[in-house]
């Protein structure tokens, strides 16, 4: 495997003796996309901003696209799209982003990247005078601006409207398609799901899950199946038919529930069992678990402050 | 909106070279500064006023000499606090507080062009605020005398000194608490600081005082520009005392963030 763009390992960070990053690691593969998701607090942005190099950590190591996150070389490699502000409020949008374009030898076309962003009729508007979501949408124009290989997005949808939020997610789809890696920290757990390769979880300043969507939503807990037949079929027989560790109930007459580890042969088994028995199974429904509730499984349903 | 073309965005890092950045910088610094109304105010309208009412307007009384040799000295020390340290700590102030410091160090733009950068915005609208404040002045019937370069180098020192406090101010406080502060400083330096009346008519004071920047900028001004001499030694030395130890202090103490 290729050495990963971004490499953490055992990082601490204390603040006033409290841990708020606990021994973290992570690893981004070059050219993909990860998410990091976490309660409010979780230690998400202090990851972040060590690997931006804005602090440093108590212990661990990390290093950015091999290098010290410290590295004044390591600057035109990295784009970063911090959570808010970071423009000069006196200069013009444009203004704005060729300025941060300047500091780049081979930038993109700045009116190029305004048009994309939506922000041509803004142009020449003052960054104060910009909406939230128009700020946003610069902040991203200029962590991509300058070519980076490495972009680092934080929260880049809060307070987008749905076609903003698209035409965010579109550039992030480019340039993971592009080569470029892309660390993403979001609440949004369908923005992750649509557009992360990997999914690292963190609360109390550590991991508690990591893996591709597919395997958060995939692993340990069950789906469900729910289908109409004819009432009163025999569950005990249906479950003989099932493998190990699944679970029917009929409720109300007539509409059964399946739990178990959601599969194709699971519901092959299951209408195969509803035809030898001559019945129909229909309105059949699966539902699987969504980031949204692995999320909440592991980090509580408690509101964070 | 069109879709991205495939490597539209491949990575092609790189910095710019130094001297198109920090002049693509010192736009940005010139540009905020002169669109400020508040900056332009203070750097420019209210020296301009002030020197023009204090000619004219004989409610301030000058021992010897023309009013305009007397006054010119002291605005231009004004107007060079003005830019370099008021105006220059509340903007470092209101960057900080943006966030806009902070996010322009993950960028290639090295910190030392930053700084680089800001001086040369600062010398621009000093060079802009002493072209009109002297051409008035001798509209006014100013008759200036001594060297340029004597003037040159206070000018010089002036403005190290005041940067240094205004980065030292801007870089440790919040932004509507410098605001605040560079503002009651600016009142008070004008007042103290030999503008509006010499250091001398404070009496048992004058010793303190006439160490203070901005009595340092405007006695030595007068010195050259109205009595002709060539090095006010006294307050050279008080500008560049002012001057290493700001600027040490601000180098140490000054937060991104």
């Amino acid at each position: 495997m290729t050495a990963p763009a971004l490499d953490v390992v055992g990082l601490v960070k204390r603040y006033a003796g409290r841990a708020v990053v606990d021994d973290l690691s992570l690893q981004v593969r070059p050219g993909t996309v990860l998410a990091l998701l976490g309660p409010n607090g979780a230690g998400k942005t202090t990851t972040v901003e060590i690997c931006q190099g804005f602090r440093t950590p108590d212990a661990g190591s990390v290093r950015v696209l091999g290098q010290s996150p410290r590295d004044a070389s390591l600057r035109p490699r990295i784009g970063v799209m911090p959570q808010t502000g970071g423009a000069y409020p006196g200069l013009r949008c444009a203004e704005m982003l060729r300025l941060v374009a300047s500091y780049a030898a081979n930038p993109l076309d700045p009116a190029d990247l305004l048009e994309r962003l939506g922000l041509v009729e803004v142009a020449r508007t003052p960054y104060r005078r910009l909406s939230g979501g128009q700020q946003q949408r610069l902040s991203l124009g200029m962590a991509v601006v300058g070519r980076p290989e490495l972009v680092f997005l934080d929260e880049p949808t809060a307070g987008l409207d749905p076609q903003a939020r698209h035409a965010t997610w579109e550039l992030v789809e480019a340039l993971r398609r592009d080569g470029v890696s892309v660390v993403l920290t979001t609440h949004l757990l369908d923005e992750a799901e649509r557009l992360a390769d990997d999914v690292v979880v963190v609360d109390h300043g550590r991991v508690v899950a990591a893996g591709t969507v597919a395997e958060l939503t995939s692993r340990g807990a069950s789906g469900q199946l729910r289908f109409r037949s004819t009432p009163g079929l025999d569950l005990d027989q249906l479950l003989n038919a099932l493998p190990a560790g699944c679970a029917a109930k009929e409720s109300p007459a007539g509409q059964y529930l399946v739990e178990g580890p959601m599969d194709p042969q699971l519901l092959a088994a299951v209408t195969a069992w509803c035809a030898s028995n001559d019945a129909m199974a229909a309105d059949l429904q699966i539902e699987r678990r969504s980031l949204e509730d692995v999320f909440l499984e592991l980090t509580g349903k408690r509101i964070r402050t | 909106m069109t879709a991205w073309t495939r490597g539209a965005l491949a990575p092609a890092p790189g910095a710019a070279p130094l001297p198109r950045m920090l002049a693509a910088q010192t736009v940005a610094e010139l540009k905020l500064v002169l669109r400020n109304g508040e900056q332009v105010l203070l750097s420019l309208v209210i020296p301009l006023g002030l020197l023009v009412v204090l000619v004219t307007v004989p409610f301030i009384p000058v021992d010897e000499g023309g009013r305009a040799d007397f006054f010119v000295p002291g605005v231009l020390a004004l107007a060079v606090m003005s830019t370099a340290f008021t105006g220059q700590a509340i903007g470092v102030g209101f960057e900080r507080q943006y966030g806009v410091l902070k996010r322009l160090g993950a960028t290639p733009l090295p910190r030392s062009v930053l700084l680089v950068a800001k001086t040369l915005a600062v010398l621009v609208v000093e060079l802009l605020q002493v072209t009109l404040l002297c051409a008035v002045g001798l509209a006014l019937g100013w008759d200036p005398q001594g060297s340029v370069l004597s003037v040159l180098a206070l000018v010089v020192l002036g403005t190290a000194a005041f940067s240094g406090l205004g980065l030292l101010l801007g870089g440790t406080l919040r932004g509507l608490t410098t605001l605040a502060a560079a503002n009651l400083l600016w009142f008070v330096l004008l007042v103290l600081g030999g503008v509006l009346f010499p250091v001398s008519a404070f009496g048992a004071a004058e010793p303190i005082l006439s160490l203070l920047p901005t009595a340092a900028l405007s006695h030595g001004l007068r010195e050259v520009l109205v009595d002709g001499a060539l090095l006010p030694l006294r307050d050279l030395a008080a500008l560049a005392v002012w001057a290493v130890a700001s600027l040490a202090a601000a180098s140490r103490l000054f937060r991104w963030e």
